[in-house]
C-alpha cells in the first residue's frame, strides 16, 4: 500500500465529499488543497472561488493566502467581497465552504476568534474573516481539524462561526434559511451530524487508526457506531495531490 | 520631470498627504486584504509622524494593519480578522496588543464589514444582512459605554429586527451599522493624469471604503496618460473627482502584493514575523526599516535590487511565478 501523510490524507478524504457542480469557498491551508484535489479528481465541474472575488482561477501555482494574486490568474472573473459573498448565498448555487478553526463543539459550531475571555484574552486568534459569513450563508461547511481535547470542545471559548447552534432545530429558529456543517474532516477521521438532533456523530476512520485513538482526543461524548474504516488514498488521488495541486510542497510540507 | 497639470492640486509627497489628512485620533480605512495591496508605505509614514489613537476599520487586514498596531498608533480597531496568510497566521503585533489589553477591539466579519462600508457609501445609516445570528459576534460586545460615545463610532454593534415587509412569518434580519471613515487608504496600480484611478486584480472592498469616506488617499505604482486610462474605461475604479491626495510610490504596497507589479516579499514577510515575536527585535525592526528611512525610495534600497528583482511579477500572469514562498 502506497505511503501517505495525514495531511495528504485529510486534503482527499474531504475532496471525495464534493460533488460535481458544487461552488466551493476556499480558505487557506490545507482547506485549499481539499478543494483542489476535489476538483482535479472528484468533481471536475466544481467551481473553486475565493471569498476575496477571485472566481475559478487557474490556480497554476497554490496561493498562501485568500489575497494571493495566484488567486487572480486565470478567474472567469476577479471582483471583490461584496459580490463574492452574493455567491456564497445565492440561493440558486450550491455552495460548500471549507473552513479551519481552534475550536469545534458537537454541534459544530467554530471558534477562530480566541481563547479565554473576550475581553481580554489568553490566545488572540486572526478572528471570523469570512467564516462566521460562510457558516451562515453557504449551503454546508466542510470544517478542517486536528484532533485534541482542547480543540474538540464541550464549550467554545468564542462562538465565530455558526454550525448547527444547540442542535435540532434551532440553527432554522435562529434566523438562518439554510446551511450547516455537513462534516468535519480530521488528521484520524471524519465526523459527520446526526439528522434530527445535529449531534456530532464519527462517520469514518483512516486505515490504521482505532475508534478509540480519535474518541481519546474529543472532549465530549461521541456516537462511534456508526464509523467505518475510509478507503486509503488511490495511487491516482496522490498522484494528483503531490504532482499537480503542491509540487513545491508549500501546504504538504 | 514630466508634469501633470490636471491633478496639480491632487499630486504631493507622502508627508504631505499623511500630514493633511490624517490626524491624531483619524478613523482610517486600510485598503487590501491581507498580504495584498497594502497601503504599506501610508502606513510607514504615519509611525514616521508619530500619530497615535487612530481608529482602524478594515475587513481582512495584515501587514499595515499590524505595523500600524505594533508601532503604537492604534487606540481602537473594528475588524474582521488579522493574519499574513501563511506567514502569520495571526498578526503577531495585533496579537500581543489584544492579549496585553493595549487596543480596544470589535469582531465583525467580512461581510458585516464590507456592507457596513457599502451603506457608507450609499449614505444609509444601516444595512441588514443574514449572517451572524445567536453568534458571540452579536453577543460579545468590545467596546466599552464610553468608546460607543466617540465620535464616527455606532452606539450600538448590532441591531437584530423582523423583516418589516414579511407577512409575520417572523424572519430576521441583522441590523449593521454604516461606517463613514474620515480617511480611505488605496494602493492601486495606475493613476491617470487626469487623475482616474485603476485597480488591478481583485477590489476586494476598497471601493465601498473609499467611497464611504471623507477624503482618500490613493498610492500608485504608475501614472499614466490620460490616453491609456480612457481608452478602455471599463476597467477603471474611481474617478478624480472622489480622489483627494495622489502619490507615486512605486512599491508602494511592499512587503504586501501588487498583481501585474510585484509579489509579496515572503523573505521580508518571515523576517518581519520573527523580529515581531519579542518587543526588543520589533523595536530594531521599527528601527531599521521605518525610523531608519526618510523616504520610501531609502526603504527600497535596504530591500536592494537582486530583493526587488526577485519579486517582480511577470506582468502577463501577475505574480513572480517559482517565487520562493517557504
Amino acid at each position: 500500500m502506497a505511503q501517505y501523510s495525514e495531511r495528504e490524507m485529510m486534503a482527499i478524504a474531504a475532496g471525495r465529499l464534493i460533488s460535481n457542480g458544487d461552488i466551493l469557498f476556499a480558505g487557506t491551508g490545507v482547506s485549499m488543497l481539499a478543494a483542489t484535489v476535489a476538483k482535479r479528481i472528484h468533481a471536475p465541474k466544481a467551481v473553486v472561488f475565493f471569498e476575496t472575488g477571485g472566481i475559478d482561477p487557474s490556480l497554476d501555482e497554490l496561493p498562501m493566502a485568500v489575497s494571493d494574486s495566484r488567486v487572480m490568474d486565470g478567474t472567469s472573473m476577479n471582483s471583490g467581497l461584496v459580490d463574492s459573498f452574493s455567491i456564497v448565498g445565492h440561493r440558486r448555487l450550491h455552495t460548500i465552504a471549507f473552513l479551519g478553526a481552534a475550536q469545534i463543539d458537537r454541534y459544530g459550531n467554530l471558534n477562530s476568534t480566541c481563547i479565554g475571555d473576550y475581553a481580554r484574552p489568553k490566545v488572540r486568534f486572526p478572528g471570523s474573516g469570512g467564516a462566521c459569513d460562510a457558516g451562515s450563508l453557504a449551503s454546508g461547511v466542510i470544517a478542517f481539524m486536528q484532533l485534541g481535547k482542547k480543540r474538540f470542545v464541550k464549550k467554545l471559548d468564542y462562538l465565530t462561526t455558526p454550525g448547527w447552534l444547540q442542535g435540532g432545530d434551532s440553527r432554522k429558529k435562529a434566523g438562518y434559511a439554510r446551511g450547516g456543517p455537513l462534516a468535519v474532516v480530521t488528521n484520524k477521521g471524519v465526523m459527520k451530524f446526526e439528522e434530527t438532533s445535529k449531534e456530532m456523530y464519527l462517520a469514518e476512520f483512516y486505515p490504521g487508526v482505532t475508534t478509540a485513538d480519535i474518541v481519546a482526543e474529543i472532549d465530549f461524548e461521541i456516537d462511534t457506531s456508526r464509523a467505518i474504516e475510509s478507503a486509503p488514498p488511490t495511487e491516482h488521488e496522490l498522484r494528483t495531490l503531490r504532482e499537480e495541486v503542491d509540487p513545491q510542497r508549500l501546504i504538504l510540507g | 520631470m514630466p508634469t501633470y497639470p490636471e491633478i496639480q492640486d491632487k499630486l504631493m509627497s507622502l508627508s504631505e498627504a499623511v500630514k493633511r489628512f490624517i490626524k491624531d485620533g483619524s478613523q482610517i480605512a486600510l485598503g487590501g486584504f491581507t498580504v495584498n495591496r497594502n497601503p504599506m508605505a501610508v502606513a510607514y509614514e504615519i509611525v514616521r509622524q508619530r500619530i497615535k489613537d487612530l481608529h482602524i476599520v478594515c475587513h481582512s487586514q495584515g501587514q499595515s494593519f499590524d505595523v500600524l498596531i505594533g508601532a503604537g498608533s492604534v487606540r481602537r480597531v473594528e475588524l474582521a480578522y488579522g493574519a499574513n496568510g501563511k506567514f502569520a497566521s495571526t498578526c503577531v503585533r495585533f496579537r500581543k496588543a489584544v492579549e496585553h489589553g493595549e487596543i480596544e477591539v470589535e469582531d465583525y466579519s467580512n461581510n458585516q464589514m464590507s456592507l457596513r462600508f457599502l451603506a457608507g457609501a450609499l449614505s444609509i445609516p444601516f444595512i441588514p444582512s443574514r449572517s451572524g445570528f445567536a453568534t458571540d459576534l452579536v453577543n460579545k460586545e468590545g467596546f466599552s459605554v464610553e468608546t460607543r460615545r466617540q465620535r464616527r463610532t455606532a452606539r450600538k454593534k448590532y441591531a437584530e429586527m423582523e423583516n418589516p415587509f414579511s407577512d409575520g412569518n417572523g424572519e430576521k434580519v441583522m441590523l449593521l451599522p454604516a461606517l463613514q471613515p474620515d480617511v480611505a487608504l488605496v494602493h492601486a496600480q495606475y493613476v491617470g493624469e487626469d487623475g482616474t484611478v485603476r485597480i488591478k486584480g481583485l477590489t476586494f472592498a476598497d471601493v465601498e471604503q473609499a467611497k464611504a469616506a471623507d477624503a482618500v488617499i490613493v498610492t500608485c505604482e504608475e501614472i499614466v496618460p490620460r490616453s491609456f486610462i480612457r481608452l478602455d474605461p471599463d476597467q477603471n475604479t474611481f474617478p478624480p473627482f472622489l480622489i483627494d491626495a495622489i502619490v507615486r510610490v512605486p512599491y508602494g504596497a511592499h512587503p504586501t502584493a501588487c498583481r501585474l507589479f510585484y509579489d509579496y516579499d515572503a523573505k521580508h514577510l518571515n523576517m518581519y514575523r520573527d523580529m515581531a515575536k519579542d518587543d526588543a527585535t520589533f523595536k530594531q525592526y521599527l528601527d531599521e526599516w521605518v525610523y531608519g528611512v526618510s523616504s520610501h525610495e531609502e526603504y527600497l534600497d535596504m530591500i536592494g535590487g537582486a530583493g526587488l528583482m526577485t519579486i517582480k511579477a511577470n506582468p502577463v500572469i501577475g505574480y513572480a511565478p517559482g517565487l520562493d514562498r517557504r
